[in-house]
């Protein structure tokens, strides 16, 4: 799939967004006034901006509205109606921090909840792709889950959460990757399943539709050599989970440490989201020879 | 939950109005629908009604609306301002451009109308364009069939009256197995797709014979993959298993062909190999009830297919005696053959055994009386169900005529030639070769010349050699190099042209040619001789007069462009004077007409010669007082009468019911246009099979206008006129050949087809092209839509070679020829032959050429294999230019090309890269989101 | 609404003969042209003369080798374009509900007034049935020439989508594969018409028609002997010619 900056931009930004707004509506850290203003603003700066962002994408954004219809059936509708809910809800529980400095607990975790649920359904509208076996796997939705909430965590201060956290991420995402390369051999398709022409012999692409590019191949056919990706893939775990976690085990705390463990992770979530998108093979890609 | 869902607008105006004209996106001539919204085409598609696509259309053909907006049309007449080549020029008016043209053109005239070459190149209009260079009186004039496929029409015709091409049919509806040879989606494509899908609804038998699996070889169920050029060695291989085996049509030998014919078989005589014939000179056979020599065409006669007789001292015996010694030679023995073909001993047998089993085993009867030209009557028509097609693939090669032959020779040993189930002509064919006009040559100061240009020879006495023996045409047709080139050799002409050889010319005027590019092989040599001056610095070529309708490759050497209409804007008729669109079942012809008007200042080029003719004053085009005869080619298609009650459209004569004869109908376009762009008269059943034979359809014919009288024939296995050229060589006649071709001539005019190697044997592979289905020559890259399809063209390698070179996908390679070098893409095909390497023909461009960005792919990673392939043949140190062609009928030789490959580091763009020519329309615009109705 | 209609018993969709197909791209242009001309926006080209031309075709045809373990390779040309699944993931993915599946004969339909363009369609579709136009910015996809095939301003005979009717070969067919007595299901059963990647699930109705066996070569083995010869040389021929000769 094509690494398209805007969606790796929303999907990390907004990630850690709810993953902080999960913990602020937690109640951690219980933070009151200007402290809360700081807090909720980083926090909705990422959700918002990452959904804005997200409409980079759109060919169409003037019917944005009508993607709230669907949430019976849509990952997506829901994923914006869950993201809607949580901002207004969050916001209420905002509201009462910073001005009342008072936390409606009850509010709080029910924003709490949305948010995890808002990135739960981000992670599904990959995840239920069975076009992408890549994705349409159980570590999706841990994946996603796992870095907005410790994320998150190291974001609100929840250092020693992050800390054991981010171990797990590094485990969910080490899995991911192990378990995704073999994915697309275990859901067995193929050339000879797309063509039907398996019964023959093995099947090649002898010539492609249309000899320039054309929307599929940009959208969903992308090839990322083996070394690349391999490299990428320990630099993404380095950044994202290893400087972390040494940082804080170093006893990051309002220093220098802290801001390179933050940097070092988000860095490393971008770099992890990346080859989330451009390892990940669609099934078009085989009527053009291409896994990819 | 009750599903709701959005109302569907199912019932929209599809658009104003339709209007019914012929397509011209390739030489197919497929009715079509154009749709007008607003004035404007919205879309195209099939005509239903019509004899040649019944609906369907194909990529090109739908596409259409994107030609007719391309931004590469001309604008206006143009006169060049900087160098040849350069693409710089002025736009003038039509009258200063005319003036132009008609000065220059008067004064070589006047002085010697042999200075102008005059030739058209896919030109749908070659009775008028030579009726115009008739009037002319230049000798030089001639359309592309010498590049293209003159040795499967001069081979059908000499030996059958009728070619393959589109002007025969496989009868599709009864044929149960059908062999295709080499490329031939080039013609006649939609009738050959339409008919291969009815195969397939049967399920009958499809084999392919052809080095590359691609197109219509791909849904072959049988693939013989055999190496270029041994066609005809696989043929005779097959005729050779049939006689041996006596899986002949004896028969249908005996009564329709020159089989019983009697040669003279005593080599001293100086009629050696010629017919006998009797006082009113019809060749002679045996009849089998009297024993008796008799006229082959002779009431009630058997004639004996075994018969000899001596005469004067001399033995004779029939030409089928003379094919069995020919073919059952142990030569052509599949053992012998195979490796050479590159095809299995046990696939060739096995083949002509399957030939035999459906010929003879599956042998068809339609119950329809009919009478043959010898009075007898039969009951049923027979019909043998194998049918063959060939087109480019075995034609252009050196030994492409023989190869030909060799194919009709088959089918017509098998008897399925105009038989049910066989092959099948369409009007004006069968025709004998003998009743087609002979080249005409005789020309003089200011007069029109004696007849027409092209026509079939019969002997050296119909050469077009002045009185000194040298050639009276600029591209040396009907000469000792090619005494049979029927349609001549425009690949010759600017070569010739520039080496003076036979002479040096004044002016070249050519229509629809993109002779500097993509039809010329060597083409940057041609570029070089369109370019090169002389010692005072003029060029050596003086004056090039181009007229075309868009911005090609061509344009940019010529010092006056005349811009043509394109196909929607203009008239035209597909006339059976020359080319039309006829069925088997029926004689059928068209037109075009403006369903727009050109939105710039051109005009169709046809009118522009109706125009010139009357500025020079020629006899055909001008009326007693000298004014203009024909305001334009609108007023010629129904006025002009080639004899009288006959014209270029054969339907609406007279009072609008005539068809074929009938006077001139001055409502016979608007007649045309209510009837879809088209007329038929169709062919009654008892006429419809066996017709050079059939009296039914002989009489049919005449009234049709076909022809004069009946002109019943025989087929020609044996071609008489290729002995006589063999004879003169032998030493016999006052017309002899010059020393140097004394010897080719003797080998290669075998009046029986044996193959002979025309390939190079220092290289080691065979490299082709082939059209692609969605693109016709260059035409199609200025297509937004096609281009998409086809915008790259890489070089497909087999994987022997694939794997011996290390290639891998993104890998470029260097291909050297005796001639050049490419540098190019690769890719690998597997279903091919493993000697063979090929690519798609005519993707290349120049860049700026077409109104293409000068990045544009075609000109970045599109090539030509044309650099590889020279007009000449290496030199043998004699002086002599040896054409790269058939040596009987110059067609050139393109598929002989052999080369070698490396593989090599990728450049940025192809080798050699020819700089860009400035385009004088500019480029096309970035995008499109093209829709003409609210 | 990108919930699925029940099931109808109408399954309008295309059978593809694969046996047929020349590889000619006649279809791919034919709906290029209606599809411009006709149902929403008009399918856009970008740099159409330039360097990288690209645009929006909804239907193409592909072309792949096939080696089978024994002989040649086979070359197969390969259309495609919606197969109008039954399970159409293309259809529950939709967020806005443009994407939709009509109840009354299952084409799949984009409805563009309500299309933002998110191309989750198309990640949802295994066959690259869905092209996001780059100049209007909506989803383009088959439309089975809804516009067409209904189409009271069209004689009878041209109710049919566009690629169908071009087709020179023939082999594209049009009809309702949800009635087992239609002559496209009838071709599906005789010629053992496949799915596409079954494995994900999707139910297309469009299906295809699998190549005929080739190269096989053995037909005449059964029907009859290989040629036998009458005679090996040449005047051995001739005395065979008039024995035959005599029985005509």
């Amino acid at each position: 799939m094509h690494p398209a900056p805007s969606v790796i931009l929303f999907s990390v930004l907004s990630g850690l967004g709810f993953g902080m707004l999960a913990w602020l509506g937690f109640g951690e850290p219980g933070v009151t006034g200007m402290s809360a203003f700081i807090f909720f603003f980083v926090a909705y700066a990422l959700a918002v901006g990452g959904l804005l962002s997200a409409t980079f994408h759109l060919g169409n954004p003037k019917n944005a509205l009508k993607s709230f219809s669907q949430w019976r059936t849509s990952w997506l509708s829901r994923e914006g109606c869950c993201a809607v809910a949580a901002l207004l809800v969050m916001g209420i529980y905002a509201i009462g921090a910073i001005f009342l400095e008072t936390h409606w607990v009850f509010v709080g975790i029910i924003g709490a909840i949305l948010s995890i649920v808002t990135v739960f359904t981000t992670s599904m509208i990959y995840g239920q792709l069975k076009t992408v076996p890549r994705w349409n796997h159980w570590t999706t939705p841990p994946l996603f889950l796992s870095l907005s909430i410790f994320g998150g965590a190291l974001m609100t201060g929840q250092i020693k959460v992050a800390m054991v956290g981010f171990i797990v991420v590094g485990l969910i995402q080490i899995a991911a990757w192990l378990m995704g390369d073999k994915q697309f051999a275990t859901r067995g398709s193929s050339m000879e399943t797309a063509t039907g022409l398996g019964d023959i012999g093995k099947v090649r692409m002898f010539e492609p539709p249309h000899t320039g590019t054309n929307y599929l191949l940009k959208e969903m056919v992308y090839v990322i050599g083996r070394k690349h990706a391999m490299k990428l893939r320990v630099i993404a775990i380095l950044l994202m989970v290893v400087i972390p976690v040494l940082m804080i085990w170093m006893g990051a705390h309002h220093d220098i440490k802290a801001v390179i463990a933050v940097l070092s992770h988000i860095v490393g979530v971008f770099a992890s989201r990346w080859l989330f998108f451009a390892e990940a093979e669609h099934v078009v890609g085989l009527y053009y020879g291409k896994r990819g | 939950m009750n599903y709701t869902q959005p109302v569907v607008e199912t019932s929209p105006k599809v658009s104003d109005e339709i209007r019914k004209t012929t397509c011209y996106m390739c030489a197919c001539r497929c009715g079509i629908n154009v749709h007008m919204k607003d004035g404007k085409v919205a879309y195209i598609e099939g005509n239903k009604d019509h004899p040649v696509n019944k609906g369907v259309l194909c990529a090109k053909g739908s596409a259409g609306i994107m030609q007719v907006n391309a931004p590469s049309r001309l604008k206006a007449p143009l006169k060049r301002v900087g160098e040849r080549g350069s693409g710089e020029f002025e736009e003038i008016s039509w009258d200063e451009a005319l003036e132009i043209a008609s000065t220059r053109l008067a004064k070589v005239r006047a002085d010697d109308p042999s200075k102008l070459a005059f030739f058209t190149g896919r030109d749908q209009s070659q009775s008028f364009t030579s009726f115009w260079a008739q009037g002319y009186g230049t000798p030089n004039y001639a359309a592309h069939g010498g590049f293209c496929s003159v040795n499967m029409a001069a081979a059908g015709i000499y030996t059958m009256g009728g070619a393959f091409w589109e002007f025969g049919q496989p009868d599709w509806d009864h044929t149960k197995m059908f062999m295709l040879f080499g490329v031939a989606e080039d013609h006649d494509s939609n009738p050959i797709k339409m008919g291969l899908g009815k195969l397939k609804k049967r399920g009958a038998k499809v084999v392919g014979v052809n080095p590359i699996r691609t197109g219509y070889n791909a849904i072959a169920d049988e693939w013989v993959g055999i190496t270029p050029g041994t066609d005809g060695l696989f043929i005779t291989a097959l005729i050779h298993e049939l006689m041996k085996a006596g899986k002949i049509d004896l028969h249908y030998l005996a009564q329709y062909t020159n089989a019983p014919v009697l040669l003279d078989r005593d080599p001293n005589s100086d009629s050696y190999g010629l017919f006998l014939r009797d006082k009113d000179n019809k060749p002679l056979v045996i009849d089998r009830n009297t024993g008796k020599k008799v006229a082959f065409d002779k009431k009630g006669i058997k004639p004996d297919l075994n018969g000899s007789i001596r005469k004067a001292g001399i033995s004779h015996t029939t030409v089928f005696h003379k094919m069995a010694e020919t073919y059952m030679a142990p030569e052509h023995d599949a053992a012998n053959v195979a490796e050479r073909c590159g095809v299995p001993e046990e696939t060739i047998r096995r083949l002509a055994a399957e030939l035999a089993h459906v010929a003879f085993e599956q042998e068809i009867s339609l119950p329809i009386e009919w009478t043959d030209f010898r009075g007898e009557k039969h009951s049923e028509m027979i019909g043998r169900p194998v049918s063959f097609h060939a087109m480019r693939g075995i034609s252009a090669h050196a030994n492409g005529f023989q190869t030909c032959r060799a194919l009709h020779i088959l089918q017509i040993i098998l008897g399925s030639v105009e038989v049910p189930g066989g092959f099948r002509m369409k009007p004006p064919y069968p025709k004998s070769a003998e009743i087609h006009p002979k080249p005409h040559y005789g020309y003089q100061a200011g007069k029109p010349l004696d007849g027409p240009h092209l026509g079939f020879t019969h002997g050296p006495e119909d050469l077009a050699l002045k009185d000194d023996g040298t050639p009276a045409r600029i591209d040396k047709a009907f000469t000792w190099e090619n005494p049979m080139s029927s349609h001549g050799l425009m690949h010759m002409v600017i070569s010739n042209a520039h080496a003076g050889d036979p002479y040096k010319i004044d002016t070249l005027f050519m229509y629809m040619a993109n002779m500097s590019w993509n039809s010329s092989m060597n083409t940057g040599g041609v570029m070089k001789m369109l370019t090169d001056k002389d010692e005072n610095g003029d060029y050596v070529i003086p004056n090039i007069i181009y007229s075309d309708a868009y911005s090609s490759e061509m344009v940019a050497y010529a010092d006056l462009v005349l811009p043509d209409a394109t196909y929607l804007e203009r008239h035209d008729c597909i006339s059976l004077l020359d080319r039309p669109i006829c069925e088997a079942d029926g004689a059928a012809d068209a037109i075009r007409w403006p369903v727009i008007e050109p939105d710039r200042d051109v005009r169709g080029f046809q009118s522009v010669l109706c125009d010139l003719g009357a500025r020079l004053g020629l006899p055909n085009f001008t009326n007693d007082d000298g004014s203009q005869k024909f305001a334009d080619y609108a007023d010629y298609i129904v006025n002009h009468e080639r004899k009288p009650g006959i014209g270029p459209l054969a339907g609406f004569r007279g009072d609008g019911d005539e068809f074929g004869r009938g006077d001139v109908n001055p409502d016979q376009l608007d007649k045309y246009i209510e009837n879809g762009g088209f007329a038929i008269s169709h062919i009654d059943e008892g006429a419809s099979y066996y017709k050079p034979w059939n009296m039914a359809y002989q009489e049919w014919a005449v009234d049709t206008g076909l022809f004069d009288a009946p002109s019943p024939y025989l087929f020609q296995l044996y071609v008489e006129p290729m002995r006589k050229f063999q004879l003169a060589a032998e030493g016999h006649g006052e017309r002899q050949p010059p020393e140097h071709l004394r010897e080719r001539i003797r080998e290669g005019m075998n009046p029986l087809p044996v193959w002979n190697n025309s390939t190079d044997e220092n290289y080691p592979i065979h490299a082709l092209t082939q059209r692609p289905m969605a693109m016709y020559h260059s035409w199609g890259t200025q297509n937004a839509w096609l281009r998409q399809i086809h915008g790259v063209n890489p070089l497909y390698v087999p994987t022997k070679i694939w794997e011996a070179n290390g290639f891998a996908d993104g890998d470029w390679a260097k291909v050297t020829s005796p001639h050049g070098e490419i540098t190019v893409p690769v890719a690998h095909q597997a279903a091919l032959n493993e000697n063979t390497i090929w690519t798609w023909n005519a993707i290349g461009k120049r860049k700026g050429a077409w109104a293409l960005d000068e990045n544009a792919p075609e000109a970045k990673k599109g090539f030509l294999l044309n650099h590889l392939i020279h007009e000449l043949m290496p030199a043998k140190g004699d002086g002599m230019r040896w054409a790269n062609s058939d040596p009987i009928t110059g067609q050139a030789a393109w598929f002989d090309l052999k080369v070698a490959i490396e593989k090599v580091d990728a450049p940025d763009q192809v080798q050699p890269n020819i700089p860009a020519q400035k385009s004088p329309v500019g480029k096309g615009p970035k995008n499109l989101t093209w829709k003409v109705g609210s | 609404m990108t919930a699925l209609p029940a099931k109808s018993d109408v399954k309008l969709g295309l059978v593809i003969d694969l046996d047929t197909c020349v590889g000619c791209h006649a279809c791919v242009v034919s709906c290029k042209g209606w599809n411009t001309e006709n149902y929403g926006a008009p399918l856009s080209d970008q740099d159409a003369y330039g360097e990288n031309p690209s645009g929006t075709f909804l239907n193409r045809v592909h072309s792949f080798e096939v080696q089978p373990e024994q002989g040649a390779a086979q070359t197969i040309h390969f259309p495609k374009s919606c197969l109008h699944c039954e399970d159409a993931p293309c259809v529950t993915v939709c967020p806005t509900g443009a994407s939709y599946k009509r109840a009354e004969d299952g084409i799949v339909l984009v409805n563009e007034d309500a299309c933002i363009g998110c191309g989750l369609c198309a990640w949802a579709c295994p066959y690259g049935a869905r092209e996001l136009d780059q100049a209007a910015g909506v989803m383009k996809k088959c439309t089975l020439c809804v516009d067409r095939i209904y189409n009271e301003n069209l004689p009878e005979e041209d109710r049919e989508p566009a690629c169908v009717r071009t087709c020179p070969a023939g082999a594209r067919h049009f009809g309702d594969l949800g009635d087992e007595n239609s002559d496209v299901s009838q071709l599906v059963k005789e010629r053992g018409g496949m799915d596409l990647m079954p494995e994900l699930g999707t139910k297309p109705v469009n299906k295809y028609l699998p190549p005929r066996p080739k190269d096989t070569g053995n037909e005449i083995d059964i029907l009859a002997p290989l040629l036998a010869p009458v005679a090996t040389e040449t005047t051995g021929f001739l005395g065979w010619l008039d024995r035959t000769l005599e029985k005509l």
